[in-house]
């Protein structure tokens, strides 16, 4: 067993944690600082490209216990800046693994730090708001200065680091949808691919292109970092909307809510974890959601649409369905990976509006 | 949808006495559910027989019936309380078990009552294992194969065709009693006649083996607009094979990839719907083959139990509480989160801890020396530890276990471990036992792989890898010394969870140089906080832990703080009698203006419910860990004397000044035996001759002075540990040999193995007094309760019967017992409790007579035995007979209020004046209430079911009613000993127990029952004019039946056999064996057997009184 080699984890606000390096060898990453509390699926998570840009704290102290398999990962290759863990497993145990978590993060490049006081890390940004920090084995003024210069999500356009070059089919259901991928994970591919043929397009795709190619539905994934520099895709949203049967999900959800002149804004730490309450309006039901989301609609900004979904934690608007069209858009991750499958039905929904759609026609 | 307004008043079963499988937990939910319920305005009645609950105080319900929890008694209470619901998920299988007599016999239907939290039939789903399993297939969850049987030829059958190995459980039954596992068709044979034995309705599951299998648990709720969360996950460090109660387990799940832990999410859900729960929680147990993942359910509980409230202490939400408030109709997005105040109940909590939940043994109370587990649970009691890692979580756990381990070895009691071999090791930790935790350590720190250990021993290898890094640090401590500590090396060993005992151990220094050594290296613990939301959002509430990190949470508070230090694991002689009384001592501390502040390990109790006390440290009782509470809160002061042995241990490591109530210095008075001596003799109290010993000689020596029968004991112990009643010198030796070389005893640590023992003259043929006393700073002494014994002295008085007020006292005896207290209270200089046991002669033909009063020995006869200025098991008791709070008033005495402040602000009733109330609260002419302890033999069929010095006994009922006969039957009855109104006595005493067994027999014959009886017992009887019907031939002779026979062949309805002296004799663990095995009521003394026949006596053309306590208790202050 070779010595841990000590690391530091520095927030642009002058916050020093100390720790141990893991994964892939770093002198200095920078982004913005979040974090996590799922206590299972942290090789979803540390795959989910949502987390472009994002170094991902988990509250959860023991990581890496079960190792990483091949059917996990919700990319190719995770595009998080970094992990900080509580405590790495040196070891796992599941029938499934095929590799350590940090064998896993060697093969990707992803450097991470282990040994933190997360807890500490994760009140600090409660109060404090999620923030550029570095980590890494450099010195505490490198990496300090490095938190300083990293602009973390706001304003850069993560979007285009993680889209698809070229469109693709996955899935091979009865319908035909073409999903726009902001950061799509794949999970999200697997339940629509159930469902429908799926094209995969890339972000900035025009609507007329997506519209030539005739599809039942479109759907607008998830995706990383500020509704708003997405502007091609939420111009292609307003070419869609009351076309054709429109779903989108957490970025696909901010941009529809743009698209209808909505507004949007930066939360202080965001949500991302598994265990969230929504009450979906029309029913009273409860469900609890996945989520991971930095951005959020403003409750109230959008023109025409009723707000079907609120989270009970802090009234965030997680839901709304377009009046008079077949478009909705939620928040949350009904498709899970990680987290709870209580809202899986909304892909059913998206289904049965595709089908009534055809069923005239 | 708001509360329902369609009911207006609703009965709570309790669980009854403590037993294995069903302890304080239900106390802790039923208390919860009272609360939550009477706050949301609805009128609850409780029915519970164990008074040493917090449930059972008067306040906490609005009629609080201690009866026996028996069909026939709850229907009567139906009856006089017209009750709309039932709510019966919140007492374990007790309550579960009587909610469907009542359906069953109609008493819900006829009075108009309703099942609330879940009806007859989803519980007749989840309790009915063929039931269950086609309901599982029916919605496609994968079960293992199985088949049911009530008879031996279907059994094989099944057996056959799900092949061995197989699993055997008897249904309707509690804590897997009875269950077992069977890998060849002779055991099987054994396994399932002794499971269709044990069901009450003669029903068995035999099921496809998954031993070896992991195991999992998810904790679910479920509302009435079919909202479910999961509200914990629990994963079990030993596999499938051992009872999840006996299981070392972990919380959160710790080795299951997320769509694996959804899978189990859903199929838990399904389980919750397709049963039927409708609102509340429930358990939902599933094994998991590491091999391929393929999940089976196992089982599921549609009720609250011991694992939720596990999880409720683990994850910060309260599961009973807010169980109680779906079954009136709440929603969980209607119930807000107390912790964080903010977000509702309708989340799943998410920990940033771990969790580690370790059970607590008593095998050696029964003299079994290697305990194996099984399927069937055997702990008496449980810690729950919490970390930042398991690593850390797992060594406070073991050192909170208070059975002398200081961590995960590295410690003096390694050396059991140490002894053997590597191949010895690696066979004895394939079998299960309280010892398998620390072998597997010693076989990974001797190099042995891990994947040898795990493939050994079933224990998954993430868990055994976490302990891998726990003897890694180990070996590299050894090579160094405290003094080349550096900061980096003293927090990584902390933060892998190492005591300072530990490192004192490994480096042969004393703890508190290792403490100092640790601190000048700026390493010291950080207080961290049960929140259930990892952070996310601020608590409100101060539910904390220690680790070791950067940065503490601990808010500075306002008032002055006292530290209640709480009583640990429940186990034998220390139960939930201390957690009573330190959860007093904060309710009363509160009131009075300070900030409480509770330290405790015991995940089953309501005083660590996080707003029982204003902070809850969820901290082993160490006196490492107790320090840093005290350095984190600056308190006051510091009670050690409510929590029984365990805090009471900590005094002398405490700073004396911050003690508070009695000083240590006085506590140390009454357990010195030279001084005590010196003490009484001052006083001129009598004592039974006696003295010291250090060896056999000595205590020969002392024997012999004082003569035989002498009682053996060693100082510094509660419950009687080690305790013997000698008659000669072989006995003698046999006791100091015990003592000296007694394992266990060694191995508990503290001053027991290191004082002398005592030898005194053991008063035959006494009755024993127990007295609960307060006193003042002023000096003002008050007399709680007088107790009289049923048994006689030489029965550990836990484990005997006892009323109050005395019953065969005379005034004059009383008198001289309350003089004789108040002089001890006033020479230890007590502030707060006190107990004194006292030894009263009888003289010349034991005139036991308890219907009548005052009549028997005198004055001159009465001997104190010992004091403990401290609280007493009987303070709950004494308590609810009486209706003073006596806990309460004790705390508020250990910090400076005097009895006439307390009488002013109305806790403590006006002084009882005038005799016989001079004695107590109660009078002769009020009532009598009677307690009566409930024994775990039938768990341990090995152990010989008598009662003797060591006390064995897991629980206790309490019954009142007018009269002794009467209050001991209705005691008898709630302990689940249900005495004959008529058929054949069969009696077999010893020499000293003849004379009560005559009385007992005349008694019995003019009531018209048939006796039976052993040839000298029968010679005895007929000598005394009582005929003998059946005379009954020795065990084994040839000719005639012998006891045994008669009982298996259903001819003996009570069975009254004392044994002479100590140890298992043939015959008579022969015959109390059957008696157990066939379910007779068994007496096994003298005492007990008179007192059983004047209550048969009393029952005749009398019903037993059903009575609620607050009325017993108006009746007293209205007379007085």
């Amino acid at each position: 067993m070779t010595a841990p080699e000590p690391a530091l984890l520095v927030l642009c606000d002058g916050e020093v944690f100390e720790g141990e390096a893991m994964g892939a060898s770093t002198a200095v990453a920078s982004g913005e600082v979040v974090f996590n509390t799922v206590m299972s699926g942290y090789q979803e998570v540390i795959s989910d490209p949502s987390y472009a840009g994002q170094i991902i704290t988990f509250t959860y102290p023991h990581i890496g216990n079960y190792g990483t398999n091949d059917a996990d990962s919700e990319a190719a290759r995770p595009h998080c800046r970094g992990v900080i863990v509580r405590d790495v497993a040196r070891r796992y145990s599941n029938w499934r693994a095929t590799a350590s978590l940090d064998d896993f993060l060697c093969r990707h490049g992803i450097g991470g730090i282990t040994g933190i006081d997360t807890r500490r890390l994760t009140r600090h940004i409660r109060d404090a708001g999620a923030m550029p920090g570095a980590f890494g084995t450099a010195d505490e003024a490198t990496l300090l200065a490095a938190a300083r210069a990293e602009p973390g999500t706001s304003g850069v356009d993560l979007v285009g680091e993680v889209t698809t070059a070229e469109p693709y089919v996955a899935g091979s259901g009865p319908r035909r949808v073409v999903a726009y991928d902001l950061g799509i994970k794949s999970t999200i591919l697997s339940c629509l691919g159930e469902l429908a043929t799926v094209t995969v397009v890339p972000a900035h795709t025009p609507a007329d292109e997506v519209l030539a190619r005739q599809p039942d539905g479109v759907f607008f994934s998830n995706g990383p970092g500020d509704p708003e520099l997405a502007g091609p895709a939420i111009e292609a949203l307003n070419g869609l909307v009351g076309t054709v049967p429109v779903f989108g999900i957490c970025l696909g959800h901010q941009l529809l809510a743009l698209a209808l002149g909505g507004r949007t804004f930066k939360m202080r730490f965001g949500h991302h974890g598994g265990n969230v309450p929504v009450r979906c309006s029309a029913s009273g039901r409860i469900e609890i959601t996945s989520q991971n989301h930095n951005f959020a609609v403003e409750a109230g900004s959008v023109p025409g649409v009723t707000e079907t979904h609120v989270c009970l934690n802090d009234g965030t608007l997680e839901g709304l369905s377009v009046d008079g069209a077949d478009a909705f858009g939620v928040q949350y991750h009904p498709e899970a990976g990680p987290g709870p499958h209580d809202a899986r039905r909304h892909f059913t929904a998206f289904a049965e509006m595709m089908d009534r759609r055809r069923a005239p026609a | 949808m708001p509360r329902r307004d369609d009911i207006e008043s609703i009965l709570i079963i309790g669980s009854g006495p403590i037993v294995i499988g069903q302890a304080c937990e239900f106390d802790y939910s039923g208390t919860q559910a009272c609360r939550v319920l009477r706050a949301e305005g609805y009128r609850v009645i409780l029915a519970n027989s164990n008074p040493a609950t917090i449930m059972t105080d008067p306040e906490v319900a609005d009629a609080t019936y201690v009866e026996p929890l028996d069909a026939a008694v709850l229907a009567r209470i139906i009856d006089r309380e017209r009750p709309d619901a039932v709510l019966p998920t919140l007492g374990g299988q007790t309550g579960l078990n009587l909610a469907m007599e009542l359906v069953a016999d109609g008493v819900l239907e006829a009075n108009g009552v309703e099942l609330i939290g879940a009806d007859a039939a989803a519980i007749a789903t989840a309790e009915d294992r063929q039931l269950f399993k086609q309901a599982m297939i029916e919605i496609g969850l994968d079960v293992p194969r199985s088949g049911t049987a009530h008879d031996m030829d279907t059994a094989r059958e099944v057996m056959r065709r799900v092949g061995l190995p197989v699993i055997v459980r008897p249904a309707y039954i509690l804590g897997g009693r009875g269950a077992g596992i069977a890998a060849t068709a002779e055991e099987f044979e054994r396994v399932a006649a002794f499971g269709l034995e044990a069901s009450p309705i003669s029903e068995i599951l035999i099921e496809e083996s998954i031993v070896g299998w992991k195991e999992f648990e998810l904790e679910v709720m479920r509302d009435r607009a079919d909202n479910c969360v999961v509200v914990c996950s629990i994963e079990n460090l030993d596999p499938m094979g051992v009872h999840t109660g006996d299981s070392i387990t972990v919380a959160p799940a710790q080795t299951l990839t997320d769509p694996e832990y959804q899978q189990m999410r859903n199929a838990a859900f399904a389980v919750l719907r397709r049963v039927g729960v409708e609102t509340g929680g429930s358990n939902v147990q599933f094994a998991v083959d590491p091999a391929t993942g393929r999940q089976v359910v196992i089982e599921m509980n549609p009720r609250v139990s011991r694992s939720s409230a596990l999880a409720s202490k683990a994850t910060g939400f309260p599961i009973a509480k807010i169980a109680a408030r779906l079954a009136v109709g709440y929603t969980l997005d209607e119930i807000p989160n107390d912790i964080t105040g903010v977000t509702p109940a309708s989340f799943e909590p998410t920990l940033d801890y771990v969790v580690t939940k370790i059970p607590r043994w008593a095998f050696e109370k029964f003299q079994i020396p290697e305990g194996v587990l099984g399927t069937s649970m055997q702990s008496v009691g449980e810690v729950m530890a919490i970390g930042r890692t398991f690593c850390e979580s797992l060594q406070k756990g073991l050192r909170s276990l208070e059975h002398g381990r200081l961590g995960l070895n590295a410690d003096p009691a390694e050396a059991a471990v140490e002894r053997l071999g590597d191949a010895e090791l690696i066979a004895a930790a394939a079998v299960p036992t309280p010892e398998r935790i620390f072998q597997l350590e010693a076989l990974l720190r001797r190099g042995v792989s891990i994947d040898v250990v795990s493939a050994a021993t079933g224990v998954d290898s993430w868990f055994l890898d976490q302990m891998a890094r726990i003897s890694e640090e180990r070996l590299m401590l050894e090579t160094t010394s405290p003094e080349a500590m550096t900061r980096a090396g003293w927090r990584r060993a902390k933060r892998l969870g190492f005591s300072d005992g530990q490192l004192a151990h490994l480096w042969g220094v004393a703890p508190a140089d290792v403490r100092f050594l640790r601190e000048g290296a700026g390493v010291l613990p950080t207080f961290k906080t049960v929140d259930t939301c990892a952070a996310e959002f601020e608590a409100t509430t101060p539910y904390h832990y220690s680790t070791y990190e950067d940065t503490d949470e601990i808010r500075p508070a306002s008032r002055p703080r006292v530290v209640i230090c709480g009583s640990g694991p429940n186990r034998i002689g220390q139960g939930i009698e201390f957690d009573y009384c330190c959860v007093h001592a904060g309710l009363a501390l509160r009131e009075a203006g300070y900030e409480t502040v509770m330290v405790n390990c015991n995940p089953e109790t309501v005083s660590t419910d996080y707003d029982t006390n204003d902070r809850l440290y969820f901290e082993p009782l160490t006196t490492e860990d107790v320090a840093n509470v005290i350095a984190a809160e600056d308190p006051v002061g510091v009670i050690v004397s409510l929590g029984g042995q365990t805090p009471l241990a900590l005094s002398s490591d405490l700073p004396a000044d911050l003690v508070l109530g009695t000083s240590p210095a006085s506590i140390d008075l009454a357990e010195d035996r030279e001084r005590w001596n010196a003490l009484c003799t001052r006083l001129g109290i009598p004592q039974p001759p006696g003295g010291t010993a250090t060896s056999f000689e000595e205590a020969q020596q002392v024997a012999a002075r004082v003569g035989y029968p002498a009682l053996v004991r060693p100082s510094y112990v509660l419950g009687g540990r080690a305790m013997a009643i000698v008659y000669d010198d072989e006995e003698l030796s046999a006791a100091i040999d015990e003592l000296a070389d007694f394992g266990s005893l060694g191995r508990e640590g503290g001053p027991a193995s290191e004082r002398p023992v005592l030898v005194d003259r053991f008063l035959e043929d006494a009755t024993e007094v127990d007295v609960d006393a307060v006193r003042d700073c002023t000096g003002e002494v008050q007399i709680g309760a007088v107790m009289e014994h049923v048994e006689e002295a030489g029965v550990h008085s836990g484990d005997s019967a006892c009323t109050i007020p005395p019953t065969t006292l005379g005034d004059d005896v009383v008198a001289v017992i309350c003089d004789y207290t108040r002089r001890i209270a006033q020479e230890l200089d007590v502030k707060g409790l006190l107990n004194v046991q006292f030894a009263v002669k009888r003289n010349g033909d034991s005139p036991l007579q308890m219907p009548t009063r005052w009549s028997g020995p005198g004055a001159s006869d009465v001997f104190v035995i010992e004091a403990n200025p401290r609280a007493s098991r009987t303070v709950p008791f004494v308590a609810k007979a009486t209706g003073v709070p006596l806990a309460m008033v004790a705390a508020r005495l250990m910090v400076g209020a005097t009895l006439a402040e307390l009488r002013a602000e109305g806790m403590l009733p006006e002084a009882p004046d005038g005799s016989p109330r001079a004695s107590g609260y109660v009078a002769a002419s009020d009532y009598v209430a009677v307690k009566e302890v409930v024994l775990p033999f039938n768990r341990f069929p090995e152990a010989d079911a008598v009662l003797g010095p060591e006390m064995r006994s897991t629980g206790e009922v309490m019954a009142l009613d007018a009269t002794p006969g009467l209050a001991f039957v209705k005691a008898q009855l709630a302990a689940g000993t249900r005495l004959p109104p008529e058929g054949t006595v069969f009696m077999s005493m010893a020499d000293r127990d003849k004379e009560a067994g005559l009385r007992a027999a005349r008694i019995l014959h003019a009531l018209g029952y048939q006796l039976a009886a052993t040839v000298g017992t029968a010679e005895f009887l007929r000598r005394g004019g009582v005929p003998v019907a059946v005379e009954v031939a020795k065990l084994g002779d040839q000719e005639g039946r012998d006891a045994v026979d008669l009982i298996k062949a259903g001819q003996i309805q009570l069975v009254i056999n004392s044994p002479r002296g100590r140890g298992p004799r043939a015959d008579g663990a022969h015959i109390r064996s059957a008696a157990g095995g066939a379910g007779l009521p068994l007496v096994t003394t003298g005492a007990a057997a008179l007192a059983a026949a004047y209550g048969l006596r009393d029952l005749r053309g009398q019903r037993p009184t059903v009575r609620s306590l607050q009325e017993y208790h108006r009746s007293l202050r209205g007379a007085a």
